[in-house]
């Protein structure tokens, strides 16, 4: 009886902490949402109120109209998938090469493609800027995205792990069924990817879609910045409104709740993997 | 004889499709990894700021960096601090997230998406949220303080407050690094806790003597990522501080950044990002050779 008493209270205690925890990662964007329907002399009050007396929805309407938000979102999902299909296709072919043949000097060349992942972005970023712009390419999408086509380092090691656990005996069958080495990965290893490339994908949303710097560095025409550009212009104007900028900023991350809400499992597992095989 | 013509043709067909296959990531790693590496490396011998062309000035930069530029040391000591600070706070809060997510309670599901979620929308708009959380005349912090008849500093605009508030704002998102503490969890045999429940083990007892001597291969790999990603840090410096007030968070990157793209300095920007490099090999390497000493593995070795 005692002990019930005490696995009760110790249960207790557990969903207690669990919901204090929950609660630091919550109430800032319960907080941020709440001032985005706050009119002016609310949001500029002591009198702390996470529910608004008289909800602005307007508020919306008014940042779609005041800024070119649509612009902003375009740019940025055109960047964003063609990062994703970028990284699908290249990461997809290393991976499959390193997992399933044999060549000389394979081994060092995944020592190599390790060894990249530890190369901090503030070394390359510079020799890159001026690479870039010697092509021509600044001020347009291309630096963003044409990169994603050449593979990526961490995308490439997560598939080709993916790929090492699918069994030889499928693909020499396709062999002698006569099938092209495309053949077989199309056909073969692609179905059996599925979780892997959604992890791929997945990654490669967030991060393009949260991407400050890239942008920052090489769009200089507000006609082509991205939403992350677009939440950082508006802070550059003589008064802030924090009502607008804290919309401004939900409408950027509602996309990525949403991709979240559907790929959860997939990233978790995805995470956990790379702690794992390291 | 035609058998051998097969065969012959067979095995240099394998070589050749291996490579045919990595060749885009091949092409990358030359153009925008090596490449770029080795040529920061070179440019750091020189003094462009892509207007006039560049000029060889030996080793001026590294001797600028050393006896006369006193930003790079006090960017190498702000982020020597947020470092130290902030490396182990964040294992701390990633521990602590996993342990958590590792409860056995109905709806656990969703806490554990909770903790993660603030990890996938890091963008600009999570450091917008913390400039305006921690205003300091109409931020919710404030008003808190302000609720409990407390005076609020000036957090992000005092000289005092502004780098222990970014490294606080940084802990927000370190929903990957507990994700893999959860799945280090997960590994640790349950027999382990059986029998310490039988000798009437406390719970702070069992997470000293089996959870953390079980999980310190994987706090090893947290350890290492999460130096490398700290020493890297500067996109929240950027858009909250820009460094300020009076260089107080300027962080290496940042103050790198701003040689590169504000002043035009490319060449020493270029040798400024060398010694981060060697810096943060040096560290990690450094980490990993300590971690003979305190990492546990299944089986001696």
């Amino acid at each position: 009886m005692a002990a019930r008493t005490s696995l009760n209270l110790k249960k207790s205690l557990i969903f207690l902490l669990l919901c204090l925890t929950a609660f630091f990662f919550v109430f800032p964007l319960l907080w941020m949402f709440s001032t985005s329907l706050k009119g002016p002399s609310e949001v500029m009050s002591l009198d702390l109120k996470l529910i608004p007396d008289k909800p602005l929805w307007s508020n919306y309407v008014d940042i779609f109209q005041k800024y070119p938000i649509w612009t902003h979102l375009r740019n940025t999902v055109f960047i964003t998938v063609m990062n994703i299909l970028g990284k699908l296709v290249s990461c997809t072919l290393a991976a499959y090469g390193f997992a399933k043949f044999r060549a000389p000097g394979k081994n060092v060349l995944f020592v190599v493609l390790i060894a990249t992942l530890m190369v901090p972005w503030s070394v390359t970023m510079v020799p890159l800027f001026i690479l870039f712009k010697q092509l021509g390419w600044h001020n347009t999408f291309l630096p963003l995205w044409v990169p994603s086509f050449f593979g990526d380092a961490f995308s490439i090691f997560l598939l080709r792990q993916f790929i090492m656990g699918i069994p030889n005996e499928l693909q020499e069958a396709a062999r002698i069924d006569g099938a092209g080495v495309l053949r077989i990965l199309w056909s073969v290893f692609l179905p059996n990817l599925k979780p892997a490339l959604a992890v791929v994908a997945l990654f490669s949303f967030f991060y393009t879609w949260n991407d400050f710097l890239g942008p920052l560095i090489y769009l200089t025409d507000p006609d082509k910045a991205t939403l992350q550009l677009g939440i950082q212009s508006l802070r550059t104007q003589f008064k802030v409104e924090w009502q607008y900028m804290m919309a401004y900023s939900v409408v950027s991350l509602v996309p990525c709740l949403v991709v979240f809400f559907f790929g959860q499992k997939q990233i978790v597992q995805g995470i956990a993997l790379t702690g794992l095989k390291s | 004889m035609q058998e051998s013509a097969v065969r012959r043709s067979r095995k240099w067909r394998e070589p050749f499709t291996f490579y045919l296959l990595i060749s885009p990531w091949l092409i990358g790693l030359v153009c925008f990894v090596l490449g770029p590496v080795i040529a920061a490396f070179v440019l750091g011998f020189f003094k462009w700021d892509l207007i006039s062309p560049p000029r060889f000035i030996g080793l001026q930069n590294y001797r600028e960096m050393l006896f006369i530029d006193p930003l790079f040391k006090k960017s190498l000591a702000v982020t020597l601090i947020y470092v130290g600070v902030r490396v182990p706070l964040a294992m701390l809060t990633a521990l602590w997230l996993a342990l958590m997510m590792n409860q056995k309670v109905p709806g656990i599901g969703l806490f554990r998406t909770i903790y993660y979620l603030p990890s996938v929308v890091s963008g600009v708009a999570v450091s917008m949220l913390w400039i305006w959380v921690f205003n300091p005349n109409f931020g919710l912090m404030n008003g808190l303080l302000n609720l409990v008849g407390l005076p609020g500093p000036g957090w992000f605009s005092s000289p005092d407050w502004a780098l222990p508030t970014l490294i606080v704002t940084s802990l927000y998102t370190v929903g990957s690094a507990a994700v893999i503490f959860l799945a280090g969890l997960k590994n640790v045999p349950e027999h382990l806790y059986e029998a310490a429940w039988l000798d009437g083990a406390s719970a702070w007892r069992q997470l000293v003597s089996i959870t953390l001597p079980q999980l310190t291969p994987t706090i090893l790999f947290n350890l290492i990522m999460t130096i490398i990603s700290s020493f890297q840090a500067f996109t929240e410096a950027l858009i909250i501080t820009n460094g300020g007030p009076v260089n107080s968070t300027l962080l290496y990157n940042l103050y790198l950044y701003q040689n590169a793209f504000t002043y035009s300095k490319l060449g020493y920007a270029c040798a400024l990002s060398w010694i981060m490099v060697a810096i943060t090999l040096a560290l990690a390497l450094y980490t990993l050779k300590s971690s003979s000493k305190w990492v546990y593995y299944e089986g001696g070795e």
